[in-house]
């Protein structure tokens, strides 16, 4: 079971409450950013065009992606994320930078 | 009895200010989308409890919201704006070409006859369409292929398309405004476009009467006059009686002939009304006063409608979106404020009283008439 832990605003969007628990087996592949996100995206669809671009699949410019106390959000998207993450031990973080008012 | 729906963008979420017919006890909402900014929300005028709502954040990017019970309820719907092909460039802040790229959705406007069109314009301008209720978006391309487009330049707000005018005789015409580049009009159903920006001056380009490159705040028509057109520039209050093919300005003798918003009574094609504001910095009334102009002669002459208003310390803005009328008798005039306040007259502004005073900023004021 891999975990993420998505921003509020996108919790709401998605309608789920606490961390979202994707079964391994959604996952197509070894575990990265992009197989996660993919992961994700195919099972709330609503969520499409608002962690990635729709067309480049870039990041957002003001989210960041954690991990075990790291802060991976310029690996690239295909690097192997945490094996803690894998294991489901550990979850990703998709975190709103921190700004506005 | 007949009632009214006000829908309110906010810079943090929407709300809906409900009302009998007489316009006296409102209902405010609890808040839509909390802490997304609404640029806009509307109504089908087929199915009223369609709505569509523009929900953004710099963190997120574009969802789009649909509702089929008057808001009480939405889904989340296509968010995928693309442009066609290779979207070329347009001018930057700095005189160099710059690349679209699409940043949000400015104006949602349904189409008049059919509740799953609705038409969306957007930041990079260019203008997008529905034809399935939201689900998927397609670029009507020749609007930002026409070959001007390598002239337009952002604004100050940026470079947005913000005014969508459906002309309700002629169904292949339509009408839409971007800051910076003018008006332009359509005569087949949004394949192809022609600026028509004459008789504008703007003193701010290097050309003040050049064919594109006026910065058009918002353009109002009546539905049962659809040829004339009014428009509030970026200063000049402007009217064409031709379609938008000639303009000539009728700012008369308003304190400021900047603003953002015009519109028009629903009952009488040549009353209109304007809320002049200072600028080209403040963006606030001029003496702190907050006033409506109404004008009932097609423009020049204009009354100040002041009472229900602050006179004096007010210094909010009207966004160019933020004013709108409804179709009840006596005509019903609404408009928010940067300050949060929406204030609605219930006599065609001749009184003014707040229906609600402490929202966010206000980005938008659509009004439904409900049977």
């Amino acid at each position: 079971m891999i975990r993420v832990v998505l921003p509020p605003h996108l919790r709401t969007l998605a309608r789920v409450e606490g961390d979202v628990e994707l079964p391994i087996e959604a996952i197509e592949g070894p575990v990265t950013q992009r197989t996660v996100l993919d992961a994700l995206e195919l099972r709330y669809p609503v969520l499409k065009g608002t962690i990635r671009d729709h067309v480049t699949r870039q990041r957002r410019a003001f989210l960041r992606f954690f991990a075990c106390e790291q802060d991976l959000s310029h690996d690239p998207p295909d690097a192997p994320l945490p094996d803690a993450v894998a294991r489901g031990d550990e979850p990703f973080y998709v975190i709103g930078a921190i700004a506005g008012g | 009895m007949s009632g009214v729906r006000v829908l309110v963008g906010t810079r943090k979420g929407a709300f809906i200010l409900t009302s009998d017919g007489k316009r006296e006890r409102w209902d405010v909402s609890e808040p839509h989308f909390a802490g997304w900014e609404i640029y806009h929300l509307k109504g089908s005028p087929v199915r009223p409890d369609r709505l569509y709502a523009s929900q953004s954040t710099g963190w997120h990017g574009q969802v789009v919201q649909r509702s089929d019970d008057g808001g009480k309820t939405w889904e989340a719907v296509g968010n995928q704006f693309v442009y066609d092909g290779v979207p070329g460039t347009h001018q930057w802040y700095d005189g160099t070409q710059h690349p679209w790229e699409f940043k949000r959705v400015w104006h949602l406007e349904p189409a008049l006859t059919d509740p799953d069109t609705v038409y969306a314009g957007v930041e990079d301008a260019a203008l997008f369409r529905s034809v399935d209720a939201g689900r998927t978006w397609h670029e009507l391309s020749g609007l930002r292929e026409h070959p001007t487009g390598a002239k337009w330049q952002p604004g100050a707000g940026g470079m947005c398309l913000h005014t969508i005018v459906l002309d309700p005789s002629h169904t292949e015409r339509m009408y839409v405004a971007i800051s910076a580049a003018g008006a332009f009009r359509s005569d087949d159903g949004g394949q192809t476009w022609k600026p028509i920006n004459r008789g504008l001056h703007s003193e701010f380009i290097p050309e003040p009467t050049a064919e594109v490159g006026h910065c058009v705040h918002r353009i109002a028509m009546h539905p049962a006059r659809p040829d004339v057109l009014f428009m509030q520039k970026h200063w000049d209050v402007m009217r064409s009686d031709d379609a938008g093919d000639s303009w000539h300005e009728i700012s008369g003798n308003l304190p400021t002939d900047f603003g953002f918003p015009i519109d028009v009574h629903a009952h009488e094609p040549d009353t209109i009304y304007v809320v002049p504001i200072k600028s080209d910095s403040e963006h606030f009334p001029p003496e702190g006063k907050l006033r409506v102009y109404r004008s009932r002669t097609g423009g020049n002459e204009w009354e100040a409608l002041t009472r229900g208003l602050p006179q004096s310390d007010c210094y909010v803005n009207v966004l160019r979106d933020a004013m709108s009328v409804d179709e009840l008798d006596p005509c019903g005039v609404y408009f928010g404020t940067t300050g949060g306040q929406v204030y609605a007259s219930a006599d065609a502004g001749d009184s003014w009283e707040p229906i609600v005073r402490d929202l966010p900023a206000v980005l938008s004021v659509e009004v439904q008439t409900l049977p």
